[in-house]
């Protein structure tokens, strides 16, 4: 049995202008230790995935499908069940580390918070947990004692981790964990993730838009278009030779150095992500797609084989075509 | 894909290159494009502004008071304010058929004392408050935008202007300079203004900094340029806002320096009404009818004011608008 | 597509000479009571750099290089504490004439852009700040904002007049910026991040525009970022800044496939690759402008420093005790290392001068 198991999660915000779907129909698998990276650009869905997943959803928002966290429907708990299973089976590592930590209380004691609520042990040996989980990712166990201002982004980002990883949960949901930070800084956090993955055995749902960070942190990639899942596949074959379309443009965004197809020669694609408000019919890429043809505006693909493993959500894959390794 | 019809420089005469210079378009000349811009954005604003509940019926209420101040000649006859016309009815006579609310001691109607009273009552609220937001928006923006030195010594004269209560100037102001409508709406306007000064300030501080004042300025963009489309523009919606809710507050000054025997006693607003209703000892002889009428005035277009006001500061502020 | 060999003998269209500029910290009255001094910050510490007409120099570096400020301070919005910017070979006298011939684009479109101005008021406005456009120039002011936007890709150009910038799209707002850019013809563009707030799959549309403006309308571009991935997809030249100098500076190829500084050997490494994180970071913080390390300013982070090489090779006194400046090590490539330039004198391999 997988660990999250989540099979066609829909989001509907419901808004004045009438309801915005965000997330059309989502399905995906990790297993215990397993890392999953999930790609797409702004307004794609990717972020609402996430908070579907914790339930942190404006009530206004309607939840379509299953969360499965163990087996268990994550959408259909209690309250009570569901406070308990934050933090301790499945946490969150937000983006802007700089704002999620209480200006005013020292470090040790806003980690030391989430053992103790959960209720794992006392202050006193919450506070040697603290110190230990400092280390682990690789700050001085003394900095406990340190406020948040006393750190710097990197640093306040370490903490976060170390927070996610308070109550020992199997699962760490990363949503954009690197990317307010420097590129040096980012670096060094994404190899403290790997590291702690391997060591702790976790599974980790990585959520960013930059696909090259994915492709060194994870084993398997999901690429999002307009509130579903475009593409799915092994990490390297997603990114070195990708499927669809779609996933080959954003490919070409995050050139490799010394690969002289791209120099001086930037790809990309026309037009924008398209809002949630007005998603084209058919295949919802096909405006911008540079292989569309008659049938694309009015047959909506589904995931279909693509070989190694892989699915894509194109209609050129139905019909046999192969798509070339880059546009 | 490359990018087509790009013209390489210093290709003699760019006119004729018609892929590359689209023929003008004659309507639109750039004034024109001002126009029609100046006429969407104002019907955005519309737009936001009549689903707001408070703001519209802040608006009728407005509306009534106006077009009884405009129109008040047609209403109501002048002469009713003479006490030696013919027209007065017996002193102090409660409302009837003939006179709707009353009479006061002069036998005058009291629904003709509290219509022409509208009129210099909104004056003085209009025309103070313009002399309160000319002052204010100057030293806000000026302290704003400079910054330095001036910036200081600007701001120390606000928070002076500030403690500074506003009642015993008031009456020391009238006392020395006389009763007259011109010495009220000064000592309004000149008493008023502080709070504009640092709305503003802080404002100008905000947009001082935003990236495409950067940008106007990297263009080459002088400051009266940068203050007269930059900032102005995007400050004043927040002086309109705030103009509104002044108004209020200068109607409400107003009544309340003529209630204390401070205003002109020439001209009838719907103070004065209250402070002759008054000396008359009205309220211990239970005349409520010579009271009600201009209270009432008073709190509905006050009431008025400050809704449209708040309404217009949650279209046109840009903090309580990104929430 | 062929670079312009940038040689001695071009005349560079901007130059900056010996460039230094300084942040002065704010200082609480307590503090300068008890005989604090206020902290500088010495963001621009000593940059000499020509760019050469038609030719994108891309300059990189992480957050707090200085390379925004070394942007910012070439378009006169920041002023230096000495050193002097030549434009055309002449120093910098008529601010406003020199704004009209090099512009600027900006990181964040969004934010660059006045939201109660209409795009077409946007892109007019260099026009109408110069005082051009007029009945007596060759072109009126429509034609000139028409212009500019179709030249930024914004076709046909009248669709967007009457549009707001929250109207458009993320990729559409910095074709205005750029529209704005253009509209007065300019020599020279500063694009201070062009692409990084933007969508991924957008960038290399907006890329590919700056890199035809250089093709077709010949404008050299100095472009700040901190991704070396970009910097191989459009620049011919590449700088890279570390703490206020430059320390490493060549053809793009050249800088980016055969590095010289170790600096520049790590900011390599972080550009992520597929298989992996098994490459060497460099550990630390983003470095402090306001704590300026004597020697080499790169020596307490240099790997080659701790790993003992420097050592190794007898010059770790040099790195922790003698400031250096560039030097020529290939044809046009230039870095600031004294283990480099040792190896370089000793070893024949590096070296084809």
């Amino acid at each position: 049995m997988s660990l999250l198991s989540v099979r066609d999660l829909t989001v509907t915000y419901q808004t004045q202008t009438g309801p915005v779907p965000a997330v059309r129909g989502v399905s995906f698998d990790i297993d215990r230790g397993e890392v999953l990276g999930m790609a797409g650009e702004s307004g794609c869905g990717k972020s609402t995935v996430v908070n579907a997943i914790m339930r942190l959803l404006p009530p206004k928002a309607k939840v379509g499908g299953e969360v499965l966290l163990n087996g268990e429907d994550v959408l259909k708990m209690k309250p009570g069940r569901l406070r308990a299973v934050r933090w301790t089976e499945a946490a969150v590592i937000f983006q802007g580390a700089m704002h999620a930590l209480n200006p005013v209380q020292r470090i040790g004691d806003q980690i030391a918070e989430a053992i103790v609520i959960h209720g794992q042990s006392s202050e006193r040996q919450a506070l040697v947990r603290v110190g230990a989980l400092l280390e682990q990712v690789g700050l001085p166990p003394r900095r406990l004692n340190d406020y948040p201002h006393e750190l710097s982004g990197g640093q306040k980002q370490r903490v976060m981790i170390a927070m996610a990883l308070a109550c020992s949960p199997s699962l760490v949901i990363a949503d954009e964990p690197t990317t307010a930070l420097d590129v040096m800084v980012q670096a060094q956090v994404l190899k403290l993730l790997n590291e702690l993955q391997h060591e702790l055995g976790l599974a980790i749902l990585f959520i960013t838009h930059d696909l090259s960070v994915l492709v060194e942190v994870c084993d398997q990639l999901a690429i999002m278009y307009a509130g579903k899942i475009v593409e799915e596949g092994s990490s390297v074959k997603v990114f070195g030779q990708p499927a669809h379309p779609y996933t080959s443009a954003l490919a070409g965004a995050f050139p490799a150095i010394g690969d002289h197809r791209f120099r001086l020669a930037p790809s990309g694609l026309g037009g924008d992500p398209p809002q949630p408000e007005a998603i084209p019919s058919g295949c919802s890429f096909h405006p911008r797609c540079p292989l569309a043809f008659e049938e694309c505006p009015v047959t909506e693909p589904q995931l279909y084989p693509a070989g190694d493993g892989r699915k894509a959500a194109c209609l050129l894959i139905e019909h046999g075509a192969s798509i070339g390794a880059q546009p | 894909m490359r990018i087509p019809e790009l013209q390489p420089k210093g290709d003699a005469p760019v006119l004729v290159d018609a892929g590359d210079v689209p023929p003008p378009i004659a309507p639109k000349s750039p004034r024109a494009i001002t126009w029609a811009r100046r006429k969407r954005s104002f019907l955005r604003v519309w737009a936001v502004y009549r689903s707001n509940k408070m703001g519209m019926w802040g608006l009728y209420i407005l509306a009534f008071f106006i077009a009884v101040a405009v129109f008040a000649p047609l209403i109501a006859s002048k002469e009713g304010l003479d006490p030696t016309c013919a027209c007065t009815g017996t002193p102090f006579s409660p409302p009837s058929l003939h006179f709707p609310f009353g009479t006061d001691n002069f036998g005058r109607s009291v629904l003709t004392l509290t219509i022409w009273g509208s009129r210099i009552s909104l004056v003085v609220g209009l025309v103070a408050t313009l002399i309160s937001i000319v002052i204010g928006s100057l030293i806000g923006i000026i302290a704003g935008y400079r910054g330095g030195w001036s910036e200081t010594a600007l701001m120390r004269l606000t928070d002076w202007f500030l403690v500074i209560p506003f009642l015993p100037l008031a009456i020391v102001l009238v006392s020395v300079l006389g009763r007259s409508l011109a010495v009220i709406i000064i000592v309004i306007g000149v008493t008023s203004w502080p709070s504009t000064a640092r709305v503003v300030r802080a404002q100008v501080l905000s947009v001082k900094t935003r990236p495409y004042v950067e940008r106007s300025r990297a263009l080459g963009a002088g400051s009266w340029h940068l203050i007269g489309r930059h900032i102005l523009p995007n400050v004043g919606p927040l002086i309109f806002a705030n103009t509104i809710i002044l108004i209020a507050i200068a109607i409400l000054s107003e009544s309340a320096l003529a209630f204390l025997g401070l205003g002109d006693p020439l001209s009838i607003s719907w103070g004065t009404v209250l402070e002759f209703a008054f000396g008359a000892g009205a309220a211990g002889a239970g005349q409520w009818w010579w009271l009600v009428p201009p209270g009432l005035a008073i709190v509905f277009v006050v009431l008025a004011f400050t809704m449209c006001g708040f309404a217009l500061d949650e279209i046109l502020n840009p903090k309580l608008r990104e929430r | 597509m062929s670079a312009p060999a940038p040689t001695e003998v071009a005349q560079p269209v901007l130059e900056v000479r010996d460039l230094h500029v300084r942040f002065q910290g704010r200082l609480g009255l307590g503090a300068g009571l008890i005989g604090k001094k206020a902290v500088e910050a010495r963001a621009v510490d000593g940059v000499n750099l020509k760019l050469f007409p038609g030719e994108v120099l891309a300059l990189a570096g992480e957050s707090g290089c200085g390379k925004t400020t070394l942007a910012r301070t070439i378009m006169g919005l920041e002023k230096p504490r000495s050193g002097q910017i030549f434009f055309e070979g002449k120093p910098l006298a008529d601010l406003k004439k020199y704004r009209r011939r090099v512009q600027m684009v900006f990181q964040d479109p969004t934010a660059a852009l006045n939201p109660r101005q209409t795009i077409y008021e946007s892109v007019a406005e260099g026009v109408r700040i110069h005082g051009i456009g007029r009945a007596a120039d060759a072109l009126t002011e429509e034609q000139m904002v028409a212009r500019a936007l179709s030249r930024a890709g914004l076709r046909p150009p009248e669709r967007f007049y009457l549009n707001y910038p929250h109207e458009l799209s993320g990729g559409q707002r910095q074709r205005v910026v750029i529209a704005g850019a253009l509209v007065l013809d300019p020599e020279v563009i500063v694009a201070d991040e062009p692409v990084s707030s933007l969508d991924a799959s957008v960038r290399g549309e907006i890329l590919k525009l700056l890199l035809g403006l250089r093709n077709d309308l010949d404008i050299a571009m100095l472009v700040v970022t901190h991704d070396l991935g970009l910097a191989w997809t459009i620049a011919d030249r590449v700088a890279v800044m570390y703490l206020g100098r430059i320390v490493e500076i060549g053809p793009a190829e050249d800088v980016l496939t055969r590095p010289i500084h170790p600096y520049t050997k790590a900011l390599l490494n972080v550009v992520p690759e597929a298989g992996g994180l098994d490459r060497p970071f460099l550990s630390g913080e983003p470095p402090d402008p306001t704590r300026i390390p004597d020697g080499c300013r790169f020596h307490p982070r240099c790997p080659e420093v701790a790993s003992g090489a420097a050592k190794a090779a007898g010059v770790e006194a040099k790195c922790t005790g003698e400031d250096l400046g560039l030097e020529r090590f290939r044809v046009e490539h230039f870095a600031a290392c004294h283990l480099a330039r040792l190896r370089a004198a000793t070893d024949t391999e590096p070296s084809d001068v």
